[in-house]
């Protein structure tokens, strides 16, 4: 039952085009930042938007073949989306929600709503069967909307954003539930997501989607090691700089970007070109006077933002280029680092890790 | 009513407002409202009460309200059908003319419904009609002065009222929603039944009770194009109108009648779909 897309596909202006597969037991995150073109992809897979060019196969079943002229329609397609706005039918109950796909597909309603009440126990929210979708929390609307996506017992179930809705509280609780649907569910397990936190905890494979291109396909842990694009290095948290890497006198390298310049290490066997240079926030070491030692690059910038994670801060500097700096409370506090506060930053050359694109 | 309850507080925080309206205003809202109670209170006085269940379960009397009921019900069930159709073609899809058909439709609203009789006439009509003519040559059809010229006359008014809330209905609708109802395994047929029409049950019911109400009230169009037969095109209105002439106790009671339906629509409309 591998979900096997090969696609091009159009709304508007906008054109994706896109390639990737998916099997069954491993749960693939199409990864991207707002606007590139992730919602135009689940309209192509759900069937409401005929692709352009190219094939969508699951399970040797074809669902599009626009060369070949076919076209399966969304209701005929086994697959249960969850989507971004939830579009629960405001006019029926939560429970006649869940209900809805085996009613649609000629069940009984005695027993379509006695699989829902089942359903919406299993997801906790089993009290509130008859509320309708209005008086429904964030957090209760989740589950519903995600009863009525599993309830038909899809092949592929496509969750698009199934915790940008919620505050924080609700999403730690939605996300563990949301982990523990995909678990036990057999099928293909798409998450169309613009968090990276999201993607990396809940999934196992994670498409890159840019500007209506899959830039990057891969583990996590691949993409960590070696992200191709500026949005992959962010996206697991690295700094990253792009551009061409040019040798100085001494036998480094100077990373060249269209927002400044780096040196690095020379990487062995390298002949220059087009690179990407990834350091570690945590090797970003910041101080208030300009810094003594015998690190090589050294930058000097305004604070712009100060998220603490656990015990450590991450610190963006407005510098060129702009950095991220991973340093400890503790640190934050003796600098007196918050917005505005103009600081130095430094890291030496051979923390710069330089991949060769 | 509703309306009412929730602007009185809003007025009562701000009582700055109400004093500054000018007190020619206030001269000109109460000819405003004159002009329209007076001829209802008329009416009430004239009405003879202690006549009018007699009256009213009268042969004329009762033969009309049938034939209204039947004229005004089929009407607006006409213009539904067909205005939900030609609603769903004009907020779903783009094809050249387009302004100018809804402007055609919606004309009847303004126009006199005398010149919507002759304009009727002229369509159906037995001798002249460009349809009329034919279907009595072929089918031996006659369509003017029989129930069903009533019914044609009272669609050809309601029709825009029903176009219009439904449009209105259909704009408003959020299509993801039958979207979503495709993926979850509806067919264009369950989607329609369960998802767009509940969703669009407000408009629906609007459409409905206008159309009834304005179809009821159709006079104009009715006496010219299927006149005024007693049993067959005589509905409440062209009574009152003959009435008038003989017996004019009876033609107030039969107003009286039509008001308090008249009244009845703006009460449902108010409470539940004007908000």
């Amino acid at each position: 039952m591998t979900l096997d897309v090969d696609i091009s596909a159009a709304r508007g202006a906008f054109q994706i085009r896109a390639a990737f597969e998916a099997v069954p037991g491993q749960t693939v995150a199409l990864l991207g930042p707002n606007g590139s073109g992730k919602s135009t992809l689940v309209a192509t897979i759900a069937g409401l938007l005929p692709p352009v060019r190219g094939t969508i196969e699951l399970g040797g079943m074809m669902l599009d073949d626009a060369e070949g002229g076919s076209h399966m329609p969304p209701e005929r397609r086994p697959i249960g989306v969850m989507f971004q706005d939830l579009l629960l039918f405001p006019h029926l109950s939560a429970i006649d929600n869940v209900a809805f796909p085996i009613r649609a597909r000629g069940g009984a309603r005695s027993d379509a709503r006695e699989r829902a009440a089942d359903l919406l126990g299993r997801l906790g929210v089993g009290a509130r069967a008859e509320a309708r979708p209005r008086d429904l929390s964030g957090g209760e609307a989740q589950r519903v909307a995600l009863a009525r996506a599993l309830i038909a017992e899809p092949a592929l179930l496509l969750l698009d954003e199934p915790l940008s809705a919620l505050d924080v509280g609700a999403r730690v609780r939605i996300r563990e539930l949301v982990r523990g649907e995909l678990a036990r569910f057999p099928g293909v397990r798409i998450i169309v997501t613009h968090d990276p936190v999201e993607a990396s905890t809940l999934c196992d494979r994670l498409v890159l989607v840019e500007e209506g291109r899959v830039t990057q396909i891969g583990s996590p842990e691949e993409i960590r090691t070696a992200p191709r694009s500026r949005y992959a290095a962010d996206m697991v948290g690295l700094n990253s700089f792009r551009g061409r890497l040019e040798p100085l006198e001494d036998g480094a390298g100077l990373l060249v970007t269209d927002e400044g310049s780096v040196v690095a290490a020379w990487p062995e066997g390298s002949d220059g070109g087009e690179a990407m240079g990834l350091l570690r926030p945590a090797d970003v070491t910041l101080s208030l006077q300009s810094p003594a030692g015998s690190a090589r690059n050294v930058f000097r910038g305004q604070v712009t933002s100060i998220a603490v994670e656990g015990d450590r801060a991450r610190v963006r500097l407005a510098t060129a280029p702009p950095l991220v700096a991973e340093v400890t409370l503790s640190s934050v506090q003796r600098l007196g680092l918050r917005d505005g506060v103009i600081v130095w930053a430094s890291f030496k050359a051979v923390e710069v890790q330089v991949l060769p694109l | 009513m509703a309306t009412d309850s929730r602007s009185s507080p809003s007025t009562a925080s701000s009582p700055h407002r109400r004093g500054r309206i000018p007190a020619g205003f206030v001269v000109l809202a109460a000819l405003g409202v004159a002009l329209v109670a007076l001829p209802l209170l008329g009416l009430v006085l004239r009405t003879p009460w202690s006549r009018i269940v007699e009256i009213l379960t009268s042969e004329t009397a009762l033969t009309a309200l049938r034939l209204s009921l039947v004229v005004a019900t089929t009407a607006a069930a006409i213009s539904f059908v067909l205005g939900f159709s030609l609603a769903w073609v004009l907020v779903r899809s783009t094809f050249p003319g387009k302004t100018l058909v809804r402007a055609v439709v919606v004309l009847p609203l303004v126009m006199p419904p005398v010149v919507a009789g002759v304009g009727l006439l002229a369509a159906f009509g037995r001798r002249n009609g460009i349809l009329g003519s034919w279907l009595y040559e072929w089918f031996g059809i006659q369509l003017t002065f029989t129930t069903g010229a009533a019914v044609l006359a009272a669609t050809f008014v309601s029709f825009p009222l029903a176009v219009l809330a439904l449009e209105a209905g259909l704009r408003g609708l959020d299509e993801r929603l039958e979207d979503a109802a495709t993926t979850l395994g509806a067919s264009r047929w369950y989607v329609l039944r369960w998802v767009t029409l509940p969703l669009m049950a407000p408009q629906i019911a609007a459409a409905l009770v206008l159309s009834w109400a304005r179809a009821l009230g159709e006079f104009g169009a009715t006496i010219t194009f299927a006149g005024n037969l007693q049993g067959r095109t005589q509905t409440l209105p062209l009574a009152v109108f003959e009435q008038l002439q003989s017996d004019t106790d009876a033609a107030f009671a039969v107003s009286m009648l039509l008001i308090l339906l008249a009244f009845a629509v703006i009460l449902s409309l108010r409470g539940r779909f004007l908000r």
